[in-house]
């Protein structure tokens, strides 16, 4: 043992051994940023990549059909032989369909089970809760949509008439479900990290739990929580599998939510799953309504990161 | 001086304290919901399932007859799949967090990278699939492969990876940080021999959470072209393939009931997957992870 110890002990030699090292330490301490550095710009590629495939694709769409006929359309019939049409307002109005029907199922349950769980819940139900929301939000969407089509359409016809098989309810409504854990626990983010100092006070002159709720602690994390919302409405305008399988097919464009409609993301995958041959109009087609998607999904984002910063309140 | 009156008091309490309780009714039942729609959507699918899951279906190759039906193309092609996603994205990923928290300095093209990460994680995944099928399918030749799919995949799981990492680096208390620069360390060293051993568990979780996402991930494998009715075994990274989400799109969408109960099925086999490789991120989380 003794030894060993003593071998250890850096002598005039080792030294010298050492300084020589020193050399190729050198080198990967130079070496490593740089290499990490790249690892760090494959994440800005990809923007670019997206960015840049999307708008060379859509220039080739637009040389093809023009611009006010894919913006102003009101008729997407771009299988229809000899006169394909082009209008995207259709497949907008499905999405939109879909988003606010989700909308309207996410938020008032999403927004009261973070209440909930934040102001009334005891840490043991937050803690068995929260995990039982992350395995609802790692469902992968082909299972709601098969949940969409083959339970939630069926018990639906029972009770709205005229419900056909495909209809923008029961994915909307799916799609709700979808993004409800994203609500509730961003929102509930959003209010645990209201002071409890500001609760005390409102309790302590009097306020029932519910006041403070609503009085106190959800104007002061209002920003989180419509940061959730905005975000959740990202989620459901560009959300694919559940739209596609329990949707339909058809692009129309006005306000019934019974029937079968479209929405953009259907559309990207029903030309997927087809034949449409490379270079056709159809084929660049899909970039065109992508780069729609994205467009609004972006701007969706950046509110919801603007809102959260700029309104943040700090205590 | 003008005195409260009792009764009016009590009145107004009674009616605050009742529409506290009433509320929180509400909310609570508002939080069940959440709770008995998982509970329904997982007894569904495993009644609905539990019956065509047998050896056969694990062992056979994809039919046009329900009863013949069976997953392993799909299954094994998710297994490939993952053997491409895993080091690509964790290796990516992680390089990418130490650059941001150990290297990156205040200036503008670190803040760039910082709000272009979090944009991309905003992204629909079946723009990826567009990313994909142009940039990987299409310019790069690598056709409807594996390692094409297992790209695109990467890039999209990509910033989940980042930011669990970087939660996971800055979590190191940065005492461990200058010790082992006081005892003449160099920053790589003590990233390599410090940070990441501490940072580890944190980062493994958070892998295999985006790890499972990807496993479920359906829209850019439509997207890129992924054919669902395959004979064979992928041989190769070039090879052909089909994945367990495509396997199931296409059954839950035939108009045949019999492909319902084998959708059902590999829903069955996914959900299994995806409950596993969770239940060892759990695991891992509780085990390993300090709190410093």
């Amino acid at each position: 043992m003794v030894s060993q110890k003593e071998d250890k002990t850096s002598s005039v030699q080792q030294l010298i051994a050492n300084s020589r090292n020193q050399k190729t330490k050198k080198i990967v301490e130079k070496a490593m940023p740089a290499l990490l550095f790249s690892a760090a710009i494959i994440s800005i590629l990809t923007t670019f990549g997206i960015v840049f495939t999307l708008i060379f694709e859509t220039f080739e769409f637009f040389k093809r059909v023009s611009i006010t006929d894919f913006l102003f359309g009101t008729k997407w019939l771009p299988f229809s032989g000899n006169e394909p049409l082009f209008g995207i307002l259709p497949l907008i109005a499905g999405t939109l369909k879909v988003t606010l029907i989700a909308v309207v199922v996410a938020v008032p349950f999403g927004i009261a089970s973070a209440i909930y769980l934040s102001e009334y819940a005891s840490e043991k139900t937050r803690r068995t809760v929260k995990p039982i929301l992350e395995v609802l939000a790692g469902v992968p969407t082909i299972v709601y949509g098969f949940f969409a089509l083959t339970f939630v359409t069926p018990i639906l016809q029972e009770i709205v008439p005229g419900l056909k098989l495909f209809n923008a309810l029961s994915p909307g409504i799916v799609v709700g479900i979808m993004i409800l854990p994203m609500i509730t626990s961003l929102s509930e983010d959003a209010m645990s990290s209201v002071p409890n100092s500001m609760r005390e006070g409102a309790l302590a002159l009097g306020a029932t739990k519910f006041e403070v709720a609503i009085k106190v602690v959800l104007p002061a994390a209002l920003s989180g929580i419509v940061a959730s919302v905005v975000l959740a409405i990202s989620r459901a305008i560009g959300e694919t599998m559940i739209v596609s399988l329990a949707g339909g097919s058809t692009p129309k464009f006005d306000l019934n939510v019974t029937d079968s409609i479209q929405t953009m993301t259907a559309y990207i995958v029903q030309v997927s799953t087809g034949d449409a041959g490379y270079g056709t109009t159809i084929y660049y087609s899909i970039y065109s309504v992508g780069f729609t998607l994205f467009i609004f999904t972006l701007v969706m984002n950046l509110l919801a990161h603007y809102i959260s910063k700029r309104f943040r309140e700090v205590y | 001086m003008r005195y409260m009156d009792d009764t009016v008091v009590m009145k107004r309490m009674t009616k605050r304290i009742t529409a506290n309780k009433v509320w929180k009714t509400l909310f609570f039942l508002a939080t069940t919901f959440a709770l008995v729609t998982l509970a329904v959507l997982l007894y569904r699918i495993v009644t609905q399932g539990i019956d065509y899951l047998n050896i056969d279906f694990l062992m056979n190759f994809a039919s046009r007859f329900a009863d013949k039906a069976g997953i392993k193309a799909a299954l094994i092609g998710s297994l490939w799949l993952m053997a491409v996603v895993a080091p690509v994205s964790i290796i990516l990923g992680v390089g990418t967090a130490i650059y941001l928290e150990e290297y990156a300095k205040k200036n503008r093209i670190n803040d760039f990278i910082r709000m272009n990460i979090s944009n991309l994680a905003g992204v629909p995944s079946i723009v990826f699939g567009l990313l994909g099928l142009t940039i990987f399918v299409r310019m790069m030749g690598l056709g409807k492969s594996i390692l094409a799919a297992g790209f695109t995949m990467s890039l999209l799981i990509l910033p989940v990876i980042i930011v669990a990492a970087q939660e996971a680096i800055r979590a190191v208390p940065n005492e461990q940080r200058e010790a082992s620069y006081g005892m003449g360390a160099t920053k790589w060293q003590t990233i390599l021999r410090v940070v990441l051993p501490a940072a580890i568990p944190g980062i493994l979780t958070g892998s295999i959470l985006a790890l499972s996402r990807a496993i479920g991930e359906t829209a850019p494998l439509v997207v890129i072209g992924i054919p669902v009715i395959l004979q064979f075994l992928p041989n190769g990274l070039l090879s052909q393939f089909t994945a367990l989400p495509m396997q199931i799109y296409d059954w839950a969408k035939r108009p045949q009931e019999a492909f319902q109960y084998v959708a059902a099925a590999g829903i069955l086999v996914l959900m299994t997957v995806l409950l596993l490789m969770n239940s060892i991120a759990i695991y891992i989380r509780n085990k390993f992870q300090k709190r410093y």
